[in-house]
């Protein structure tokens, strides 16, 4: 079982970030990238082909991090493989030890730099985590036996912040009822929309059925922030935020403040079962957050005890 | 032409221009809202995925509203078959395109489940 099951199975407070894209450097560049952000991650997102911009693989990444001695989720989107493949890199990860899969059906390839490929999406992503209780239940979907079968921690995503608001918890509630253990939220720099949701979900029980971990992503610069606003899909920035990012003399302190406004207000919902992180740069960013929100290292986390209730 | 595919033929012709069907063989419109789920870009049978602009309209195709926002909307009007869209879609199977699907459903072929798919209750009548 894998530290995320087990924290999550326990409610502890979990931490888990996303590990920047990997595309030349080999190994050393994964620990690299790790290295800032260590002690406090109990778990690393090896993506797969963010924004469509291909880069090294998530099961090559995740067993990267896995030799680097931390655990991974192994991100598995839709668009780019058929049922086939999907199959085939789930078994696979299993043969590495990966249990943590996260689901998604992934960025249309209009919105990275090879909008003349083909896009596949055989399965969506909520067929994908059903894709993978059927794997762990010892069967192919064709029916063939798989065994041993193998263990995941099935996990997927959701946009808190793209319409229709009133259906989400719905369809975070379908994802658990296809298998899916958490959902990484899609970064929302709506706070109301994000209230709305985990408030949703907390009065339907949905979040007492699937583990609920809003994103927050720290930028540098105010072309990060319009890069955001501009190309990333389903996330909505309010022009007020862009311009406070333009508008300040320090604009990566700007981002940072934003960040943590945004932490903060996602810590104080109800039934928050952790955060996910995103920064761009391999720099102590993360680390600082952490701190600045009171999050204590892992190992302290785990030996002290920690809920984000005590925190806010 | 066989009669099967006169059947096709038929049904194409009256669902192309009301749905925009695409002819997948396995009709789900009634579980969706009668919004066509092939018509999404992403041609998604479980949507609406996280991609949907602010304004309502589709992450690939700007121009147009989202497909499941539509298949949401109308779906809440449906005083029968609302709760539906809540079903659990399986995968598509992609060797019943461009056959009937009024045929597959006097057959039951359209209910046939990938033997490995776990969700056997979860799909709706």
């Amino acid at each position: 079982m894998s530290v995320l099951e087990r924290k999550l199975n326990g409610r502890e407070f979990v931490v888990t970030a996303e590990l920047p894209v990997i595309d030349g450097g080999g190994h050393a560049e994964i620990l690299r990238q790790l290295e800032p952000m260590r002690p406090f991650v109990d778990a690393f997102n090896a993506t797969d082909n963010p924004s469509a911009h291909a880069h090294s693989s998530p099961l090559a990444v995740a067993i990267g991090l896995i030799r680097s001695g931390v655990e991974p989720v192994m991100q598995l989107a839709c668009r780019d493989r058929n049922r086939l493949a999907l199959q085939a890199d789930l078994v696979g990860a299993s043969m590495h030890g990966i249990e943590n899969i996260c689901c998604l059906t992934g960025d249309d390839v209009t919105a990275g730099d090879e909008p003349g490929a083909r896009r596949v999406f055989d399965l969506d992503g909520i067929q994908l985590i059903s894709l993978g209780r059927s794997l762990s239940a010892g069967r192919y979907l064709s029916g063939r036996a798989l065994s041993p079968a193998p263990h995941f921690l099935i996990g997927a995503v959701e946009n808190p912040g793209a319409p229709p608001f009133e259906y989400r918890v719905r369809r975070a509630a379908k994802k658990a009822l296809a298998g899916a253990h958490f959902l990484q939220l899609q970064l929302c720099y709506r706070p109301e929309l994000l209230e709305r949701f985990m408030h949703g979900a907390h009065e339907t029980g949905v979040s007492a059925s699937i583990a609920l971990i809003p994103s927050i992503c720290i930028l540098r610069s105010a072309t990060g922030m319009r890069f955001v606003a501009g190309k990333v899909p389903g996330i909505d920035v309010p022009p007020e935020i862009v311009r406070r990012v333009e508008q300040a003399a320090d604009a990566e302190g700007e981002c940072f403040e934003i960040a943590y406004e945004l932490a903060s207000h996602a810590l104080s919902q109800p039934g928050v079962a952790g955060l996910h992180f995103i920064s761009f740069r391999k720099d102590a960013g993360i680390a600082k957050l952490c701190t600045r929100l009171g999050i204590p290292p892992r190992v302290e986390r785990e030996s002290n005890g920690y809920s984000a209730s005590v925190a806010v | 032409m066989n009669p099967a595919g006169v059947v096709a033929r038929i049904e194409h012709a009256v669902k192309k221009p009301i749905w925009g069907c695409e002819m997948c063989g396995q009709c789900v419109l009634h579980s969706t809202g009668l919004t066509c789920p092939m018509t999404c870009p992403k041609t998604l049978r479980n949507g609406p995925c996280g991609g949907v602009r602010a304004n309502g309209h589709c992450e690939v195709k700007p121009e147009m509203r989202c497909v499941w926002l539509n298949a949401y909307e109308r779906s809440e009007r449906l005083p029968l078959w609302g709760g539906h869209i809540d079903d659990l879609r399986p995968p598509v199977d992609n060797s019943l395109r461009g056959t009937s699907s009024w045929l597959n459903l006097l057959s039951g072929r359209d209910r046939e489940l990938p033997p490995g798919w776990e969700h056997r209750a979860d799909v709706g009548p």
